[in-house]
């Protein structure tokens, strides 16, 4: 998956890691932003407001 | 079917919702990833060396995520999580070596197991006892949640182990946040002792670390649980490295389960600056103990030869998880509607 199959050992392992990495960076700053944008009305919503 | 990376819709829907779940109770407790995880992928058939690499790289995932929010919000002490990496690791070590030993014995999995049972079950007990004890909701022996992270901590707040723990004026002494000086040998020996218990059972740590920083050195919970986050994210980097090298990294796994993770560590966090600590602290007591007869039970199956109380064992985990989690969502939801406290429930 991902093509890094034909990598071996160390550079697999090292890209791997690094695609988890940024994954969670990503979703870190993705999540963030919708939270941002989202959040004030769905706890109005939850409120009952 | 529909299929993404070689894996079914449903799966992958599976995956995502777990992740939720697993990410609501990470980013409440800072806690709670291995010890999920890599059960439920062995029971779903997956090999040891996939479910334990897969599970520790979700975890550092998870751990990078949860660590950023909680650097946001001033709740990482980097003094005490590099000092605590140093003894964690030798710890480790120690605990790797103690574990081949007694596999050249023979009696590595059935002590494992029991210790296992002892630390989660003592650990669970004493977290309800606590929480059942000041269940009036003061903050008397407790510490808030969302205390700041840089003002001086209560001489109250801290438990009566930490004081006396601190009182050791071995030098080098550090300052930490919140004001509190301690010994660096203190920090290096709960560091070590934290990680030769998570070495020699195989799991992150967390559920020990955690407490450990907060009844022992006596870090306030916030500063515990992100300084904890911080070295959780070195050992799982280093975890899912090692594992990643032998093929043990399944991405179709942990990119679906990150996805669902982020997204209930936002709900999990969120909820710390609502929710009534203490509340939570029974839930997740029971968790623990829920934890420590699923391993039992599992350890019955392996006994007995009954492949059932593997599926018995991961329900007592799942199920504890939904409840815990469950209670988490339902008290902060409790609190935002409560008319009298929202004018304190602002981000």
């Amino acid at each position: 998956m991902f093509g890094i199959e034909t990598l071996t050992g160390n550079v697999q392992a090292a890209v791997l890691v690094g695609i988890v990495l940024t994954e969670a960076m990503v979703l870190y700053v993705g999540y963030g932003a919708m939270t941002r944008a989202l959040g004030p009305s769905v706890k109005k919503a939850i409120g009952g407001e | 079917m529909f299929e993404l990376f070689g894996v079914s819709a449903g799966l992958l829907g599976l995956f995502v919702a777990f992740g939720v779940l697993i990410g609501i109770l990470f980013g409440f407790f800072g806690m709670g990833g291995s010890f999920l995880v890599t059960p439920a992928l062995l029971v779903m058939g997956y090999p040891s060396r996939v479910a334990v690499g897969s599970g520790l790289a979700f975890v550092f995932g998870t751990s990078v995520i949860a660590t950023l929010k909680h650097r946001d919000l001033g709740q990482v002490d980097y003094k005490l999580g590099v000092s605590m990496i140093i003894g964690t690791t030798v710890g480790l070590e120690v605990g790797k070596e103690i574990v081949l030993y007694l596999e050249t014995l023979g009696l590595a999995g059935n002590i494992i197991s029991v210790t296992y049972v002892l630390l989660l079950g003592g650990i669970g007990l004493f977290v309800t006892y606590e929480a059942l004890n000041r269940g009036d909701g003061d903050s008397d022996g407790g510490v808030s949640h969302d205390v700041d992270a840089d003002a001086d901590i209560d001489a109250d707040d801290i438990p009566e182990i930490a004081k006396k723990i601190q009182s050791y004026s071995l030098p080098p002494m550090i300052t930490l946040r919140g004001g509190i000086q301690v010994s660096l040998w203190m920090v290096l020996l709960v560091a070590f002792v934290t990680g030769l218990l998570s070495g020699f059972l195989g799991v992150g740590g967390g559920f020990i670390r955690m407490p450990a920083l907060f009844y022992l050195i006596g870090v306030p919970v916030p500063i515990a649980v992100g300084t904890d986050l911080f070295e959780i994210m070195f050992s799982g980097g280093i975890g899912s490295f090692l594992y990643a090298q032998s093929g043990g990294v399944d991405l179709s796994i942990v990119v679906p389960l990150l996805a669902g993770s982020a997204l209930g560590a936002r709900v999990g966090s969120a909820a710390t600056s609502i929710v009534n600590e203490d509340e939570i602290k029974i839930y997740f007591g029971l968790m623990l103990l829920l934890g420590a007869l699923a391993v039992a039970v599992r350890q019955a199956g392996d006994y007995l030869g009954m492949g059932v109380l593997d599926y018995v064992s991961l329900a007592l985990i799942l199920g504890s998880a939904l409840m815990v989690s469950g209670a988490v969502l339902y008290s902060a939801v409790k609190s935002i509607r409560a008319p009298a406290s929202a004018g304190s429930m602002a981000d």
